[in-house]
């Protein structure tokens, strides 16, 4: 199958600030996948430059076997806070999606239209937030891209709003076939509906990959305090903290861990990023120390 | 939307530390169990689960696939998932002789020092060893 989203050492600096550092990345076709990181890690911008709003100061990236061109009709995008023009009606919307796109899908435009209820002669400006995201959604559904890419999609929206436009979304996904990256600092929403994840700290990835291998890879062990220098071959460590006669770790290990004097547990995706995140801060490091005095 | 009444509706409980497909495989084995569902009877479509659910189509088709593996169910292009086989009883007479081979084991950790929890805890990581080891 091809990439959806291939990066190779992506980097976009905005002055002496990087805002992407390195980013290597390949992303199959057909996927759903989650984008997570603190605010500023790189989520937007690595979104823009998939869409070819931003170009890249270094590095190469590739977006359905080519290089993004803005305007694509085969990359969909909603923006953040999912804009929409307040003054037009609904099927205003529709007609200028009709009008600027070739392959303007009428028939699936007006079908989930009248499926999230929205009312054709409705100012978009008078939208709730829930509504509104529908609009965007639909507005770059019909576009019948191969990608569709939605920055922070469902963060103003409240939990039942958040709830269909996720199901609208998925529905999408099973009938249209197409391939979906979408940030969210919601992880466990992206449980659900992901199963492709890239955790981005501080510009640069942490981990990318399909949200099953890294289910069925990450453990926590907890034991008696030891030097984690050496865990064996085929284990990395993510995280660590220690008191002076206890260690805790988040491992990363393909094979199973059978070890009497680890008690071993299960991670959920939220305690995976989480774990990713402060384990790159350097803060378990700094516990290390403060133990070894 | 369509959703018929005569088929099953999923759930997915987040909490449970189980992964998504698994919930879904359990959920069709259970109904097999209990009867809920027959033979011949139609599961809902990956469309029809994803949009009341709200995820993934590839968890929905993973768990299908594997049900479809286990013999449970059989796809017919174009016209859908069928059930080709209950579960009903099917592990009933089993549990007895299992039961007492775990009652033996049970007696012989307890004769090696071993206290409640720490059984607890041996079971539960042999049991996760073995399932990932079979996975």
């Amino acid at each position: 199958m091809t990439s959806a989203l291939i990066t190779d050492c992506l980097t976009k600096r905005y002055g002496r600030r990087s805002a992407l550092k390195d980013c290597t990345l390949d992303i199959p076709a057909g996927h759903v996948v989650g984008l997570v990181g603190p605010n500023g890690a790189g989520k937007s911008t690595l979104l823009q430059l998939a869409c070819g709003l931003l170009d890249p100061t270094a590095g190469r990236i590739e977006v359905l076997g080519a290089q993004p061109v803005s305007g694509s009709p085969r990359v969909g995008f909603v923006a953040q806070d999912t804009p929409v023009y307040a003054g037009l009606t609904v099927a205003d919307h529709l007609r200028m999606g009709a009008h600027l796109n070739p392959s303007w899908d009428g028939a699936l435009a007006e079908r989930r239209i009248a499926q999230v209820g929205l009312d054709p002669a409705q100012k978009a400006g008078k939208l709730s937030g829930g509504q509104r995201a529908q609009l965007a959604l639909t507005v770059a559904a019909a576009k019948r891209p191969n990608l569709l890419l939605l920055d922070e999609p469902v963060a103003a929206l409240d939990p039942l709003a958040r709830r269909n436009f996720l199901q609208g979304l998925m529905e999408l996904a099973a009938e249209q076939g197409m391939s979906i990256v979408m940030s969210s600092h919601l992880v466990a929403d992206l449980e659900r509906v992901c199963d492709h994840l890239i955790v981005l700290v501080a510009s640069r990835v942490r981990v990318a990959g399909d949200v099953d291998d890294l289910l069925a890879t990450h453990h926590r062990l907890v034991g008696r305090r030891r030097d984690t220098t050496d865990l064996g071959a085929g284990r990395a460590l993510v995280e660590q903290s220690h008191t002076e006669v206890q260690s805790t770790l988040v491992v990363r290990s393909t094979a199973p861990i059978v070890d009497p004097s680890w008690q071993v547990d299960r991670l959920d995706l939220e305690d995976i990023v989480l774990a990713y995140m402060s384990g790159a801060t350097g803060d378990g490091a700094g516990r290390v120390l403060e133990g070894q005095r | 939307m369509e959703w018929g009444g005569e088929v099953i509706e999923f759930h997915l409980d987040a909490r449970s530390g189980v992964a998504p497909y698994m919930q879904l495989i359990r959920q069709v084995r259970h109904a097999l169990r209990l009867g809920v569902l027959n033979e011949g009877d139609k599961l809902p479509t990956v469309k029809e689960v994803v949009a009341r659910v709200a995820i993934n189509p590839n968890t929905v088709s993973k768990a299908y696939r594997e049900l479809e593996y286990e013999g449970l169910v059989t796809a017919r292009p174009g016209l859908g998932t069928f059930v080709t086989r209950t579960l009903v009883g099917d592990s009933l007479s089993k549990h007895e002789p299992l039961r007492q081979g775990l009652a033996r084991w049970l007696t012989e950790a307890r004769e090696a020092g071993l206290d409640d929890e720490s059984i607890e805890a041996l079971f539960l990581s042999s049991f996760r060893a073995f399932s990932e080891a079979r996975a």
